[in-house]
């Protein structure tokens, strides 16, 4: 029998262990895990050699699912428990969706974000999307032969903050831990960033199967500084194929079609769009489950002019980015192209003449953002290398802003602020004697409050009664490095603070999320006490890691009274991490937290005056 | 090295070690905020403890705070007024001299006009107008409170600013509506 090792107290078990992290473009029509291997960022493929898994659930009626390839090739079959491009159904209500009724689907009426009923029972996209997720973390765990630290998942840049939460949820819910979300031009930037040691302004212009983005960015010596973005998060690929498929119903004049029929023209639709190209014409003859045929040809010059107006769609955004940037297209450098429908002729022509220059085409469009997702991931979990100094500064699409009187809406954090930012505002109260307010939060650029998306409502309590006008109530928005928000609010006149609820409109709230989450650990048979427990025993290792790196850098900013203080927590987390008390090593986790908080907070001190003096810690550690 | 205590708490200038003046170096404030940012950013605590990932977040939040103050020639302006005792009383004093009102409510006028007419040329036209405009008060401001040292001929440029930059995000609106 193998004896196992056990490290020297104080030394960390396996100093330069490598940390599996990966990069997961979770795309509409199709999603890609990537990581970083022997420093190159590379996309995994499955099983059999292939780098895409099509964005497509399939449920059946013994509750078992099936993701991509196997799925997809049923979606003719079983349209409604087959669900497609769910990604545009993240965050979203019934009214947000384009061409509802033409979908195949079952819609459960419901309040907030949508709902499908299935064969295997009602699926919220969250739920949908974490069937993506966890194809995809096996197929990385078994690559890469171990557990994942965790993972960097795109998101549109143009999400707004409900999307996001919905991308989080999905995220806890296939097992995996988010190291960041981050924004796919964002990610594009990154991995041609690097690639072309490229310096100065360069636009990203990213068209996918259902979201446009465009991210203007300045490269400078190693920061990748986010200057604006704009975009549509309901206008890909998707919409394109949608042309296509009314012009063939309008072109042989076809009755109202069963579900099948609709998926298998919407599918010759597509073809036929993919088709153009490269060639200029694209012949589509279809059999319907009627009886009817279908022989049209498409040529590029009708597909640019049914589609015209969604190329404009993606002009206007990208005019208004650059007025949000503070440039012209003079000052624009290079424009990446990125997302499977940027390969379209209309696009690549609309957006050489808006810029005055060829984009670039050098970069595979659809790998590049799970490339630039993995570099990050692989920076974030710890696995830094020399050189891999850089830094990312990436901004909100969207403003911020609260409801006052009469439906109007008051902007609190302006969109293309960098984040993570803060702001406060001070409210007050309408009536004489009012104890009690609600704080509405919404996203949106439009005055109206009807205009804007709803976020979350709080209702702000224990107002004491003045009159009206006298009190102070301090809103505070914080939006952390992932975009996402959370929102306090405090009555300041008499110091105390009130009781805030939350009710989050299109999200899931926690309980909805630890219920599916023991849904899924008794359906996999899993023990969910133990995942928890095993999930203790890794934060406290890292914990523990985290000090001891800390100490060896600044022990001199302790006392031997403070530093006896530390030593001693961490030999308590580390007595108590290897039982099986999770309720003992968490206790022990927040006492170490607490005996270093004002370590920390002198360590930041230092690394900022050692930024100013023009060195960094490597430098002066060495 | 720098010999002062740096922590969370000093203000804007003395964050990035600069002087208190309106004119700033802003290569130099560019080259501080960068650095800075690269030590304190989540993203370079990601790995680290609960605690340390929390300042990060909270020190970030506040460099991108500061930089983005004194980045803005009108944000810097109010913020150092108010550092020297100088409350530019944006929201108490609406007075204002009676030329500069009526030149930009002819300036309002010809947006609205270019807008309902949905003549981008004219919009972009007032807008380089305007922006020319903002950067002579900016300029102004910098005399006033750097060399004149009359703060509250400043508050007033301040209080002016503000009212051009509101039309500035209103004509951007106006462009925003008309190429849609």
């Amino acid at each position: 029998m193998a004896l196992l090792q056990i490290a020297e107290p104080g030394e960390s078990a396996a100093p330069h262990e490598h940390r599996l992290a990966v990069g997961i473009d979770l795309g509409t029509t199709n999603s890609l895990v990537a990581t970083v291997r022997s420093g190159m960022s590379v996309v995994l493929n499955d099983a059999v050699g292939r780098p895409l898994l099509p964005s497509v659930v399939g449920y059946a009626a013994d509750g078992s699912v099936e993701v991509g390839y196997s799925a997809e090739a049923k979606q003719f079959i079983d349209p409604k428990n087959t669900i497609v491009s769910v990604k545009r159904f993240m965050g979203r209500g019934r009214g947000d969706i384009a061409h509802i009724e033409t979908l195949p689907y079952d819609f459960v009426d419901t309040e907030g974000m949508v709902k499908l009923r299935t064969i295997a029972g009602i699926k919220s996209p969250v739920e949908i999307s974490a069937e993506i997720l966890k194809t995809v973390r096996n197929r990385a765990e078994a690559t890469l032969g171990g557990e994942l630290t965790g993972a960097v998942i795109t998101v549109p840049a143009y999400f707004d903050d409900a999307q996001r939460q919905a991308t989080k949820d999905a995220a806890r819910l296939a097992g995996l831990n988010v190291l960041r979300l981050l924004n796919e031009p964002t990610a594009a930037a990154i991995a041609y960033g690097l690639d072309n040691s490229a310096e100065g302004i360069y636009a990203v212009f990213d068209l996918g199967g259902g979201t446009f983005d465009i991210s203007i960015l300045r490269l400078s010596k190693g920061v990748f500084e986010v200057m604006a973005t704009g975009g549509d998060s309901a206008l890909g690929g998707d919409d394109f194929d949608h042309r296509i498929f009314c012009w063939i119903i309008e072109q042989a004049k076809l009755t109202p079609l069963s579900p099948q029929d609709a998926r298998l023209l919407q599918m010759r639709a597509r073809e036929a769009k993919e088709q153009l190209s490269q060639h200029g014409r694209a012949p589509i003859t279809v059999k319907l489950g009627s009886g009817e045929y279908v022989d049209l040809v498409l040529s590029t010059e009708v597909f640019a002019e049914i589609t015209r107006t969604l190329v404009q769609k993606t002009l206007a955004p990208t005019r208004k980015a650059l007025r949000d940037a503070g440039l012209t297209v003079a000052d624009v450098r290079g424009v990446v192209m990125v997302g499977g429908s940027t390969r379209m002729p209309q696009i690549q022509h609309a957006v050489a003449e808006l810029f005055k220059q060829e984009p670039l085409n050098n970069l595979d469009p659809e790998k590049v953002v799970a490339l630039g997702a993995a570099i990050q991931a692989n920076l974030l979990a710890g696995n830094r290398a020399a050189g891999d100094d850089w830094l990312l500064l990436d901004v909100i699409p969207l403003s911020l802003g609260l409801e006052t009187m009469g439906g109007l809406v008051e902007k609190v954090i302006p969109r293309n602020s960098t984040i993570p930012v803060a702001r406060a505002q001070e409210f007050t109260t309408f009536k004489d004697g009012q104890t009690a307010m609600v704080i509405h939060v919404v996203q949106g650029e439009r005055e109206l409050i009807s205009d804007c998306r709803s976020l979350a409502r709080f209702e702000l309590r224990g107002i004491p009664p003045m009159v009206a006008g006298a009190a102070r109530i301090r809103v505070t928005f914080q939006v952390d490095a992932d975009g996402l928000l959370s929102v306090t609010a405090r009555e300041q006149t008499t110091g105390r603070e009130a009781r805030i609820e939350v009710k989050p409109s299109y999200g899931l709230s926690d309980d909805e999320i630890t219920g599916m989450l023991k849904d899924s650990f008794s359906h996999a048979g899993d023990d969910a006490f133990r995942r928890a427990l095993r999930e203790s025993q890794v934060e406290a290792q890292r914990l523990i890691e985290a000090t001891q790196s800390a100490l060896q850098d600044d022990a001199d900013l302790l006392s031997i009274l403070e530093r006896a203080h530390v030593d001693a927590a961490v030999t308590r987390l580390q007595a108590l991490m290897i039982g099986d008390d999770r309720r003992a090593i968490d206790q022990a986790m927040q006492g170490l937290s607490a005996a270093t908080n004002e370590f920390a907070a002198r360590r930041m001190n230092r690394s900022v005056q050692r930024a100013l003096a023009g060195r960094n810690v490597n430098q002066i550690s060495l | 090295m720098t010999t002062f205590d740096l922590n969370f708490a000093v203000d804007y200038f003395t964050l990035f070690d600069l002087p208190r003046a309106q004119s700033l170096d802003m290569e130099r404030l560019e080259q501080r905020f960068r650095s800075i940012q690269s030590q304190v950013h989540p993203d370079k605590h990601a790995h680290a403890a609960d605690a340390d990932r929390r300042l990060a977040m909270q020190w970030a939040t506040r460099v991108n705070e500061a930089f983005q103050t004194l980045k803005s020639p009108g944000k810097r302006a109010r913020y150092l007024l108010q550092l020297l005792g100088h409350d530019a009383q944006i929201e108490s004093n609406t007075a204002m001299p009676v030329e500069f009102l009526m030149s930009q409510m002819e300036l309002r006028e010809a947006v609205m006009a270019a807008r309902s007419a949905a003549d981008e040329t004219a919009l972009e036209e007032v807008r380089l107008h305007l922006l020319a405009e903002i950067k002579g008060e900016y300029e102004r401001l910098a005399g006033l409170i750097d060399v004149s040292k009359d703060f509250s001929a400043a508050a007033n440029a301040v209080r002016q600013l503000m009212f051009q930059e509101k039309l500035l995000n209103e004509i951007d609106d106006a462009l925003e509506a008309v190429t849609a």
